[in-house]
């Protein structure tokens, strides 16, 4: 395997300390991590974690409310969102889809759509094709303008298993020959695609970052998924022991409720369980360093 | 041949429909039939505030009709009432200014009828070159900005996310689309601009594969429309707005027929993965 990732190249996209608030509330703050041609990040974390949020701050579709982003300047970016729904009064084809937001050669667009095994289905309207296949195409559309780092949120989402380990191969092999960096957005809290260098795990912050095991590495995996899955599959194993209610306020495992989420206020669970890195700002409590969410913070948000 | 006011009506009506039949389409991709109305009626507003100030019709209506989807458009950031319920206010609270003022102006007598529903009378030969001109412009502004305008039409994040500026092409379609109502008050009149912008769009639909075909054959059906509608006018001395309107119903009409659709159908289904 190549490895992309050295020291002297300059990261596409840094966030730092970069937050998102909307109407009086944080959607996501304090976030940490950056991209570098071919590296591929996976954001995992429940839903409302703010995975979406972050991915768009850092493409600039969003702008940070604190802390900043650098961009490559023109970082060129392939996007599929989480949702797009075509009006059904809109009629588009998938090959007139590849084309939405820059002109191509027909060739890139019969090979971007091969690649994602929907060619058969360029002159089908985007409104007959079914999640999976839909899915594919809008990712066809991405990787056809040869972008610098490709945001995938949820690409996997309406595709079945075989189609989802397939996709996951596809975008390995697309690192592997453009050398673009991804940023990954999971559906999965547990399971995460292998090739995968860095999980961001989001809770309203980060809660944790790491690498994720292999799979292959474990046999119950193994038995479960089958041969082919375990190798493009990895798992990223950590326990949350705490919610963020929307008022600001933290539910912990054990049923009690407290102003903050900071580690080391007896509410987290033992660092035996630990199996991954942490980020600064990780409401873990595997740490013994106390960092950011402090009782004003959480008043004022 | 332009001395006769049918001809110069009918080369209006053709200029006006041609560019209502690309903006109509992304009318309607967007949802936004209610907006294009409550910037339509805003249009009587501009009637009576160029009356009063002595202004030049149109240009007071493009203002009039500008102004209030930017005010529209701060509304909806402020976030207080939803877009339909501000949409309700603006439309109805424009119009009504609009008819309060000029009831109050007793030394001017102007034909409300006409505003409000077109008349084939009132274009003269400078209206035919303010028309055609604004046409052209419209024409040429849309092609220049088909892309980032389809491409958030389809997804605003996407748009952005690969460097478009959906926010401007929003902006743009707004001047757009006042401009439209503000050459297309005489001939369609106030009350029925959206239709002259969403019907023949919609008949266009069941007949296109790309939205370039749609946009294009939405124009011609557009034409047809102001066509046979001005002739019907003319033939059975109707209000020309609302005969246009009735004609491209008509015309909605026939592409729903059966033989409209199995063409569709058919087309469809020559396409591997139509059939799902």
């Amino acid at each position: 395997m190549l490895n992309f990732r050295s020291p002297e190249t300059t990261p596409l996209v840094r966030l730092n300390n970069a937050g998102v608030r909307r109407n009086g509330r944080w959607l996501v703050r304090g976030v940490e991590f950056s991209i570098s041609p071919g590296e591929i990040v996976t954001l995992i974390g429940p839903n409302g974690s703010g995975k979406s949020t972050t991915a768009k701050t850092a493409i600039g579709v969003l702008k940070a409310d604190e802390g900043y982003v650098e961009r490559k300047s023109g970082l060129k970016v392939g996007y599929v969102p989480q949702k797009l729904a075509v009006d059904w009064t809109l009629p588009l084809t998938v090959e007139r889809l590849m084309t939405l937001t820059g002109p191509l050669k027909g060739r890139e667009i019969e090979e971007a759509l091969s690649s994602t095994g929907v060619l058969h289905l360029a002159k089908a309207e985007v409104q007959h094709l079914s999640g999976g296949e839909f899915q594919r195409a809008l990712l066809a559309r991405a990787i056809a303008r040869k972008p610098d780092l490709l945001v995938l949120d949820e690409p996997v989402q309406g595709v079945d298993f075989s189609g989802e380990i397939a996709l996951y191969e596809l975008i390995k092999q697309i690192r592997n020959r453009t050398g673009c960096g991804i940023l990954l957005i999971s559906h999965d809290l547990h399971i995460v695609m292998a090739e995968t260098d860095t999980v961001v795990c989001l809770n309203g912050h980060v809660c944790c970052t790491g690498t994720p095991q292999a799979v292959s590495q474990s046999p119950e995996y193994q038995k479960l998924f089958g041969r082919r899955a375990a190798s493009t599959l990895a798992v990223y194993s950590h326990n949350h022991d705490h919610t963020h209610l929307p008022d600001g306020r933290v539910l912990h495992a054990d049923g009690s409720i407290t102003e903050h989420c900071y580690p080391g206020d007896g509410h987290h669970h033992d660092e035996d369980d630990n199996v991954h890195d942490h980020g600064d700002d990780c409401g873990c409590g595997h740490h013994s360093r106390l960092h950011g969410f402090e009782l004003k913070e959480k008043r004022d948000a | 041949m332009l001395d006769d006011f049918f001809v110069r009506a009918l080369i209006a009506g053709i200029g006006i429909a041609v560019m209502a039949g690309p903006l109509g389409c992304f009318v309607i991709w967007r949802r936004m039939a209610y907006f294009g109305d409550t910037m339509a009626h805003s249009a009587l507003l501009g009637v009576a505030l160029s009356l009063l100030l002595d202004l030049n019709l149109m240009v007071a209506v493009f203002i009039v009709a500008a102004a209030v989807s930017l005010l529209l458009l701060f509304l909806q950031r402020r976030g207080a009432l939803s877009t339909d319920a501000l949409l309700g206010i603006l439309s109805h609270s424009a119009l009504s200014i609009g008819l309060v003022i000029v009831a109050f102006m007793t030394w001017v007598r102007i034909d409300l009828v006409g505003f409000l529903f077109g008349d084939i009378l009132a274009v003269s030969e400078s209206d035919i070159d303010i028309i055609w001109g604004g046409g052209i412009l419209v024409i040429f502004a849309i092609v220049y900005l088909w892309r980032p305008l389809l491409a958030s039409t389809v997804n605003p994040e996407l748009a952005e996310a690969e460097g478009m500026k959906p926010e401007r092409a929003r902006l743009f379609f707004m001047l757009l689309m006042a401009l439209v109502i503000a050459i297309a008050m005489k001939i369609v009149g106030i009350l029925l601009i959206t239709s002259l912008l969403i019907i023949p769009a919609a008949t266009a639909r069941r007949f296109s594969t790309s939205p370039e075909i749609m946009a294009v054959l939405a124009s011609v059906i557009g034409a047809l429309a102001v066509t046979g509608g001005l002739f019907g006018s003319l033939h059975w001395d109707t209000p020309s707005g609302p005969s246009i309107v009735v004609a491209a119903l008509a015309l909605f009409v026939l592409s729903l027929l059966p033989i409209g659709r199995r063409r569709l159908e058919t087309a469809s289904h020559s396409t591997p993965g139509g059939h799902h």
